[in-house]
C-alpha cells in the first residue's frame, strides 16, 4: 500500500482496538477474580462510587453475585475471537464469489448474482438466530452463520468493483501482453480492488461484534456460563430496575469495540484514497 | 411507470420468492432435530409419533414435502403451528399490523429528522451548524439498533422512568380494538388516551430502528442537495430574489429527493429486519418478537410463513419505491 499515510484516526481507532486485543490475551491476569464464581452475598452490589460497594466489586456484581468486571474482560475473548475469525473467513468467500461473478461474467454471474438477490431478501438477524437455532449454539455456530450470512456485503462491492477494474485499460494491455486470465485476475484485478476490501473488513469485524452480541443476547451463542457481552447485556435487562449497571459496562465496551472500527475504517478509507478514488 | 413495467416486476418478484421459500424449506430441514418429539408427553408411543408427523406432514422426502406445502401455500394454507397450534396465516396476520405500524412510524420518524437535518446542513454550509450535523450523523451511522434500543431503555425507561419499556398498549386501558392496526383504529375513533399510550409505548423501539435510517437519508440527500444547488435552475431562482430557505425547500428538494427515496426503500427493508430484534428487546407483540421464538421452538411452519412474510414486504417495498419515481421524475412518466 504505498502513499498510505497514517491519519489520527487509525491512531485512535487502531489503539483503542490494540488496547482491547491485549485485555482479551490477557485476560486470566487481569481479571481480579474468577468470573465464574458466585457470592450470593454481594447480588447486585453497586460500582465502586456508590455508597454500599465493595472495594474488591470495582463495577459491582451481577444477579449471582458475579464479579462484573472480571467478566467484561473475559467476555473480550469470545467478542474478538469472532471480529477477527468471522471477518476473515466472510471476506475470502465474499471476495472470492464477487470476483468469480465480475471477471467471469456470463451463467456464473448470473447465479451469483441470483443468490446474493435471495440471500439479501432475508432480515440478516432473524437469518443469524435461524441458522444458530439450527446448527446448535457456541462460538462455531455464530462464525459460521456471519459467514454464510455476511459474504454477500462483499461479494456485492467486489462484482462491481472487479466490473469496473475489467473496463480499464491496463487489462486489455495484459490481454495484449499475453497473461493468463488467471494470472490477470490475481496479478492484476486483486490488488486493485484489494484496499476496498480491507476497509469492508474494518466494518465487517464490527458487524461480528454486533451479530455475536445480538446471538448471545437471545442466548444462542457460547454456553451460558462463560461470559459473553450480549449475554451479560440479557442478563442486565432482567435486573434494570434494581441494577442498571450489569447491562450499561458491556454496551459500553461493544460501543467502543464498534466505533473504533469504524474509525479505523474511515481513517483507511482516506490514507488509501489515492488508490480508492478515480 | 407505465402498466407493462409493474407487471413486468411483478412477474420477477415470483422467482425471488420461489427462491426464498426453497432455500428455507431446505435449511430449516436439512438438520437434524425433531420438532415433533418436543411436542409430545413422555411415554408417547412410537405411532403417536409417526401420526403427529403425518398430521404436521414432515412424512416422506424433502422434495415431497415441498411440493405439498408448495400446494398448500398456493390456496392460501401455511399449515398449523407447531409451538402454538394454531393456523399460521391467522398468527402472522395477527401480528404483522403491530409490525407495520412500528416500521412506518419509524420511517416517518426517519424521513422527517433525515429531511430536516439535510436541509438545514445545505443552508448553513460551511458554518458550525454543518458540522454539528456532520458529527452527529458519522456517530449514528456507526451505532447499531440493537445498542440504540438498550441505550434507549437505560435513560427513558430505568434512570428517568418516562415511557414504559415493553408491550403494545397499557393492559390496564381495557380498551378494545376491532382491527390489528391499534394506533389508526384509535385515532379513527378518536381516542386520544389510547393514541398517546401506544405511541409512548411504540416511540422508543421507533427511534431506535429511525436513527440509522435518518442518518443515511441525511447523508445521502445533503450530497444531491448540494448538488442540485449547484445547478442553473437555483441560479436562476437566486437572481429572482427567492430566500435561500425557499429554494431548498420548493426547487432543490424534489429533484434532489430520487436518489434519497431509492435509499430508503433498500433501507427500509433493513429497517423491517431490524423490528426482529427491536421487537424483541422491547417485548412488542410483532411478527419479529414472534420469529425469535418460532426460531428458538424450531416451529417449522410459522419460521416459513414468517419469512415468506418478511419477503412479500420487501418485495412490495420496492414496488412502491419504483411506483414512486414516476411521481417525482416527470421524464420517467412515460
Amino acid at each position: 500500500m504505498t502513499g498510505a499515510r497514517l491519519n489520527w484516526r487509525i491512531v485512535v481507532g487502531g489503539g483503542a482496538l490494540l488496547v482491547l486485543a491485549l485485555i482479551a490475551i490477557a485476560a486470566p491476569l487481569l481479571a481480579p477474580v474468577d468470573p465464574l464464581e458466585q457470592d450470593l452475598f454481594l447480588e447486585l452490589l453497586p460500582p465502586w462510587w456508590q455508597a454500599d460497594a465493595d472495594p474488591t466489586r470495582a463495577l459491582g456484581a451481577d444477579s449471582l453475585g458475579r464479579d462484573v468486571l472480571s467478566r467484561l474482560i473475559h467476555a473480550a475473548r469470545p467478542a474478538l475471537i469472532v471480529a477477527v475469525v468471522a471477518g476473515v473467513l466472510t471476506m475470502l468467500l465474499g471476495t472470492a464469489l464477487g470476483l468469480l461473478a465480475g471477471y467471469m461474467g456470463g451463467m456464473i454471474d448470473v447465479v451469483i448474482s441470483r443468490m446474493v438477490d435471495i440471500w439479501t431478501s432475508f432480515p440478516p438477524v432473524l437469518l443469524a438466530i435461524m441458522l444458530v437455532a439450527l446448527i446448535g449454539t457456541g462460538l462455531h455456530s455464530v462464525i459460521i452463520a456471519i459467514v454464510l450470512i455476511d459474504w454477500t456485503r462483499f461479494c456485492r462491492v467486489v462484482r462491481s468493483e472487479t466490473l469496473a477494474q475489467t473496463e480499464m485499460e491496463y487489462i486489455d494491455a495484459a490481454v495484449i501482453g499475453g497473461l493468463k486470465r488467471g494470472a490477470i485476475l490475481f496479478r492484476e484485478v486483486l490488488p486493485n480492488v484489494l484496499p476496498l476490501v480491507i476497509v469492508l473488513l474494518t466494518l465487517e469485524m464490527s458487524i461480528a461484534i454486533i451479530v455475536e452480541a445480538i446471538l448471545s443476547f437471545v442466548g444462542l451463542s457460547v454456553s451460558s456460563d462463560s461470559p459473553t457481552w450480549g449475554g451479560m447485556i440479557a442478563e442486565g435487562r432482567q435486573v434494570i430496575h434494581q441494577a442498571w449497571w450489569v447491562m450499561a459496562f458491556p454496551m459500553g465496551l461493544i460501543l467502543i469495540a464498534v466505533l473504533a472500527l469504524n474509525l479505523l475504517g474511515d481513517g483507511l478509507k482516506t490514507a488509501l484514497d489515492p488508490v480508492l478514488r478515480r | 411507470m407505465s402498466g407493462s413495467l409493474l407487471l413486468r416486476r411483478l412477474v420477477q418478484a415470483v422467482p425471488t420468492l420461489f427462491g426464498v421459500s426453497v432455500v428455507v424449506f431446505v435449511l430449516v430441514r436439512v438438520v437434524p432435530g425433531n420438532p415433533i418429539a418436543m411436542m409430545l408427553p413422555p411415554g408417547a408411543s412410537l405411532e403417536d409419533m409417526e401420526r403427529l408427523r403425518q398430521a404436521y406432514g414432515l412424512d416422506g422426502s424433502i422434495v415431497e414435502q415441498y411440493v405439498i406445502w408448495l400446494g398448500q401455500a398456493l390456496q392460501g394454507s401455511f399449515g398449523t403451528s407447531i409451538s402454538l397450534r394454531q393456523d399460521v396465516l391467522e398468527l402472522v396476520l395477527g401480528r404483522l399490523p403491530a409490525t407495520l405500524e412500528l416500521a412506518v412510524l419509524a420511517t416517518i420518524m426517519a424521513v422527517t429528522v433525515g429531511v430536516l437535518a439535510a436541509t438545514v446542513g445545505i443552508l448553513f454550509r460551511g458554518r458550525w451548524p454543518e458540522t454539528l450535523i456532520d458529527a452527529i450523523n458519522g456517530f449514528t451511522l456507526a451505532v447499531p439498533d440493537f445498542i440504540w434500543a438498550l441505550a434507549l431503555i437505560l435513560v427513558f425507561g430505568v434512570l428517568l422512568p418516562v415511557l414504559p419499556i415493553s408491550g403494545r398498549v397499557d393492559p390496564r386501558l381495557g380498551t378494545e380494538f376491532a382491527t390489528g392496526f391499534y394506533l389508526i383504529e384509535a385515532l379513527v375513533s378518536v381516542r386520544f388516551t389510547v393514541v398517546g399510550d401506544l405511541l409512548a409505548h411504540m416511540i422508543m423501539p421507533a427511534i431506535a430502528l429511525a436513527l440509522p435510517l435518518a442518518a443515511i437519508i441525511t447523508r445521502v440527500l445533503k450530497n444531491s442537495l448540494a448538488e442540485a444547488m449547484a445547478q442553473d435552475y437555483v441560479m436562476i431562482a437566486r437572481v429572482k430574489g427567492f430566500s435561500r430557505w425557499r429554494i431548498i425547500w420548493v426547487e432543490a428538494l424534489r429533484n434532489a429527493s430520487i436518489p434519497a427515496l431509492t435509499l430508503t426503500g433498500v433501507q427500509f427493508t433493513f429497517l423491517v429486519g431490524g423490528t426482529v430484534l427491536v421487537e424483541k428487546i422491547f417485548s412488542y407483540p410483532g411478527i419479529g418478537n414472534m420469529a425469535i421464538d418460532a426460531v428458538i421452538n424450531r416451529d417449522l411452519p410459522l419460521i416459513q410463513g414468517l419469512i415468506l412474510s418478511f419477503a412479500v414486504i420487501f418485495i412490495v417495498v420496492n414496488l412502491l419505491v419504483d411506483l414512486s419515481y414516476g411521481l417525482l421524475n416527470p421524464r420517467l412518466r412515460t
